[in-house]
C-alpha cells in the first residue's frame, strides 16, 4: 500500500506539496462514487427496515409510523403460586403470539419440517457426491451432473403444478400406474393421497424438497472431493482399503470442513421455512400440517394486519433471532472443538 | 490398417473399461439412472399431458407420450330379426374410441388466445430483463470498490453487508417500509428490493480479485481511475462471472412470485402480476376441487388438465431453454463462492 501510494504521489503532482488526504480523494473520489448507490440500497432496503422492528414492541397500529405508535404492555409471567409475578417491558405481542394456537401449530410445523428436512435433505447430496466420485463414466457422470441440477431451477409453483399431476388420486400418473400394477396383482384399486392427507403430504413435501435440491448441493462437496490429496487414495490403496473404506476413511474426514459450514448455515436456517414451497404445495385438505412460520406472519401481518400486524413482527423478530442465534452458537461450538467456522 | 488403428484402439478402450467395471460400479450407475428418471420423468409428464387429448388425461393414460383420443363412426354389421322369423344384415355407424399416440394442441392456443396469461408472460420477460441489467449494474457497483486495499472503512462496509445475509428484518417491516415509500402495488416492488445479493456480490468480488493487479497497476499508471479501470479492463475480462450472475438474477426473477403475492394484493395490481403468480392462481383455483375425492368433479375439468400442463410448460420453457448455458456457468460461479476468504 505504501509503495503504491509512492507512485501515486509522484506521478499524480509530480512531488508537489498537495495535502496527503486531498491527493488520496483526487485519485480515489470515483471508489465512493461508485459506492453511493449500492450503499444507499443496503440502507434503504436492508437496515430501514430494521427500525421497524420496534414495531414488535409497540401496540397494533396502522396508521402512526412505527416511532411514534406507543409501546406495547409489558408480559406479565406469574408464578404457579402467584407469589411473585416477572414483568417483561413492552413484550405483550410476543405474550399474545406464543398463546395464540395458530402459532403454536406454525412453530411446531416448521420445526417438524426444519428437523425433516436436515435429516433426509442434508446427508443425501454428500451420498450422491460420493457416489458421483466414484462413477467411473465420466460422460455418464457429467450427464447425470446436468440432469440433477435441473430441478433447481424450477419454480415451486411449477414444481406443485407437477406434484398435482403426479399425485393426484383421481387423475395423477402415479395413481394411474399404482392402480394398473394393484389391479395386475388382483387388489382392489386403492389411490395413495399423496397430497390429501396430513402424513402422505409431509413426506411428499420432504421428497419434493430433496428432490429439488440434492444435484444441486453435490457441487459444492464434489468440488471440495476434487482438492482432495490423490496420495492419500494411492496410500490407501497399498493398504489394501476397500472403496467404502476409502470414501469413510479418506474421502469424508476430507471434505469435513464444507461439510461442517454448510451444516452451520442449514441449521442457522432452522426457524425458517421455505415461504415458496409451502404456499405452493398447501392445500385446505393439510392444513394442520402446511402452516408454517413464514404463512402465519404473511396471514396475518399482511392480510389481517387490523388485528395481527404487531405480532406478527414479533413473531418475525423471534424467528430471525432465534436463527441467528443458532448459527452463531454452532459457529462458536465449532471453532470450539477445533474446526474451521464460518468466519 | 493405419486409418483403421485408431477406432480399433478407442472400442478396446471402452471395452476394457468396461470390463474392469466391478458390480458396484454397475450398483452405482442403477441409482444413477433411477435419479435421472426421477428429475425427468414430471417434466416430461407434464409436456406429454400439455399435448394430449382432456378424455385420454381422464383415463390416467399418459404418462410419457401424448396420447389423442380419436372419435369417428365405424360401420358395423349388425343382425336384426324381423317379424316372422327371418333375420337381415345390416350396417349402422357405431361411435368408436381408441386412444392411439398423437399430438393436440388445443390447450397451447388456449393459453395462446388468452391474454392474461400472453399479457403477463411478456410483462415478466420484460421485468426480468429490467431487472437483470440493473441488478447486475448495482452488484459490479457494489463489488469492485470493495477489491481495493486503498478504500478507508472497507472494512466496516464490508461486515454490514454481510451481515445483511444472516439476519434480515423480515416480511412485516419490509411492508411497512414499501408502504411509507408507496412502492405496495407498484412494479417498483418487483425490481428495487432485490436489486444486489450479497451472496452474489462476494461472487463478483472474488472474480475481480482474481484478475492480476499488474493490469489495474499499469493503467494507473497511465493515469486512469478507478472507473476507467473497471470500464476498461476488469468489466471486458469479466464476461464469465457477468454471465453467471446474470442468470442467477434472471433465474430468480423469473421464478419469484412471494414478492408479487404479499405487495401486490390489490386486485387493480393484477395487470403487473409476474407469470409464476398467474399460474399459481390458475393451480390454486383447481386445487379446492381436485382435493375432494369426486372424479365428477375432475371430469368437468378435464380441459383444464391439458390447459393447467400447457400453462406449466410455457412457464418452464425460458428456463429450460437458457438451461444449457446456465449449467456451465452456474458450476464455476458456486465453486468461487463457496470457497472462503
Amino acid at each position: 500500500m505504501e509503495g503504491r501510494d509512492f507512485v501515486v504521489v509522484k506521478m499524480k503532482s509530480g512531488g508537489g506539496r498537495t495535502h496527503p488526504a486531498l491527493r488520496y480523494l483526487q485519485r480515489y473520489w470515483g471508489l465512493y462514487a461508485m459506492l453511493l448507490l449500492p450503499i444507499a440500497f443496503f440502507v434503504v432496503f436492508r437496515y430501514w427496515p430494521m427500525i421497524n422492528l420496534l414495531l414488535a414492541f409497540k401496540e397494533n397500529n396502522l396508521i402512526l409510523p412505527v416511532l411514534e405508535i406507543p409501546w406495547a404492555q409489558p408480559w406479565r409471567m406469574y408464578f404457579a403460586d402467584g407469589s411473585r409475578v416477572i414483568s417483561l417491558p413492552a413484550m405483550a405481542n410476543f405474550e399474545r403470539a406464543i398463546n395464540h394456537p395458530p402459532f403454536q401449530t406454525a412453530f411446531r410445523n416448521t420445526i417438524m419440517f426444519s428437523i425433516l428436512d436436515l435429516a433426509v435433505g442434508f446427508p443425501a447430496p454428500i451420498i450422491l457426491a460420493l457416489l458421483l466420485n466414484e462413477l467411473k463414466f465420466k460422460k455418464f457422470k457429467r450427464i447425470t451432473q446436468t440432469i440433477s441440477y435441473m430441478p433447481h431451477f424450477l419454480s415451486w409453483i411449477i414444481i406443485s403444478g407437477m406434484a398435482l399431476r403426479l399425485f393426484s388420486p383421481t387423475v395423477g400418473t402415479l395413481n394411474g400406474l399404482l392402480e394398473s400394477v394393484q389391479l395386475f396383482l388382483g387388489m382392489e384399486a386403492n389411490p395413495i393421497p399423496f397430497l390429501n392427507s396430513a402424513p402422505y403430504w409431509v413426506g411428499t413435501v420432504v421428497f419434493l424438497g430433496v428432490w429439488r435440491s440434492i444435484g444441486w448441493n453435490t457441487i459444492i462437496y464434489l468440488a471440495a472431493i476434487t482438492g482432495v490429496n490423490p496420495e492419500l487414495y494411492e496410500a490407501a490403496d497399498m493398504d489394501g482399503a476397500s472403496r467404502i473404506r476409502k470414501m469413510w476413511h479418506v474421502t469424508l474426514p476430507c471434505i469435513r470442513p464444507v461439510i461442517i459450514v454448510l451444516f452451520i448455515l442449514a441449521i442457522g436456517g432452522m426457524m425458517g421455512a421455505d415461504f415458496d414451497r409451502f404456499v405452493a404445495l398447501r392445500n385446505p385438505l393439510v392444513h394442520s400440517v402446511s402452516d408454517v412460520l413464514p404463512l402465519y406472519i404473511w396471514e396475518w401481518g399482511i392480510r389481517q394486519p387490523l388485528t395481527g400486524q404487531a405480532m406478527a413482527t414479533a413473531v418475525g423478530l423471534l424467528q430471525n433471532s432465534i436463527n441467528l442465534v443458532i448459527l452463531l452458537a454452532a459457529n462458536y461450538l465449532v471453532k470450539f472443538l477445533g474446526g474451521q467456522g464460518l468466519w | 490398417m493405419v486409418e483403421n488403428a485408431k477406432p480399433a484402439a478407442t472400442t478396446q478402450k471402452t471395452k476394457s473399461r468396461l470390463k474392469r467395471a466391478t458390480i458396484g460400479d454397475w450398483v452405482i450407475v442403477v441409482i444413477m439412472v433411477a435419479l435421472i428418471i426421477t428429475c425427468i420423468f414430471p417434466i416430461l409428464n407434464v409436456l406429454a399431458t400439455s399435448f394430449s387429448a382432456p378424455s385420454a388425461i381422464m383415463r390416467q393414460e399418459v404418462t410419457l407420450i401424448p396420447r389423442v383420443e380419436v372419435d369417428e363412426m365405424r360401420p358395423v354389421q349388425r343382425v336384426r330379426e324381423l317379424g316372422d322369423g327371418t333375420y337381415e344384415t345390416y350396417t349402422t355407424y357405431e361411435r368408436h374410441l381408441s386412444f392411439p399416440v398423437g399430438i393436440r394442441t388445443e390447450a397451447y392456443q388456449d393459453m395462446f388466445l388468452d391474454a392474461r396469461f400472453m399479457r403477463s408472460m411478456g410483462w415478466t420477460a420484460i421485468l426480468t430483463f429490467v431487472f437483470t441489467i440493473l441488478a447486475l449494474a448495482m452488484t459490479v457497483l457494489c463489488a469492485y470498490p470493495l477489491t481495493y486495499d486503498q478504500l478507508k472503512g472497507r472494512g466496516i462496509i464490508t461486515v454490514l453487508l454481510i451481515f445483511t445475509m444472516y439476519f434480515q428484518a423480515g416480511i412485516i417491516p419490509n411492508f411497512i417500509l414499501f408502504n411509507r415509500l408507496n412502492m405496495l402495488n407498484n412494479p417498483s416492488v418487483l425490481i428495487l428490493p432485490g436489486l444486489i445479493s450479497v451472496f452474489l456480490m462476494i461472487i463478483m468480488r472474488k472474480f475481480f480479485l482474481g484478475i492480476p493487479d499488474s493490469l489495474k497497476e499499469s493503467a494507473e499508471m497511465d493515469g486512469a481511475g478507478p472507473l476507467t479501470v473497471l470500464v476498461r479492463i476488469y468489466l471486458p475480462l469479466s464476461t464469465p462471472a457477468l454471465a453467471t450472475l446474470g442468470l442467477m438474477y434472471a433465474v430468480g426473477r423469473w421464478n419469484g412470485f412471494t414478492d408479487a403475492l404479499m405487495f401486490m394484493a390489490h386486485p387493480d395490481a393484477a395487470i403487473w402480476h409476474p407469470i409464476q403468480l398467474l399460474l399459481f392462481n390458475i393451480l390454486q383455483g383447481q386445487q379446492g376441487v381436485e382435493t375432494v375425492l369426486d372424479p365428477g368433479a375432475a371430469a368437468g375439468l378435464a380441459h383444464s388438465r391439458s390447459v393447467q400442463a400447457a400453462a406449466i410448460v410455457m412457464a418452464m420453457v425460458p428456463i429450460l431453454c437458457v438451461y444449457p448455458w446456465l449449467q456451465k456457468y452456474f458450476v464455476s460461479g458456486v465453486t468461487l463462492g463457496a470457497v472462503k476468504g
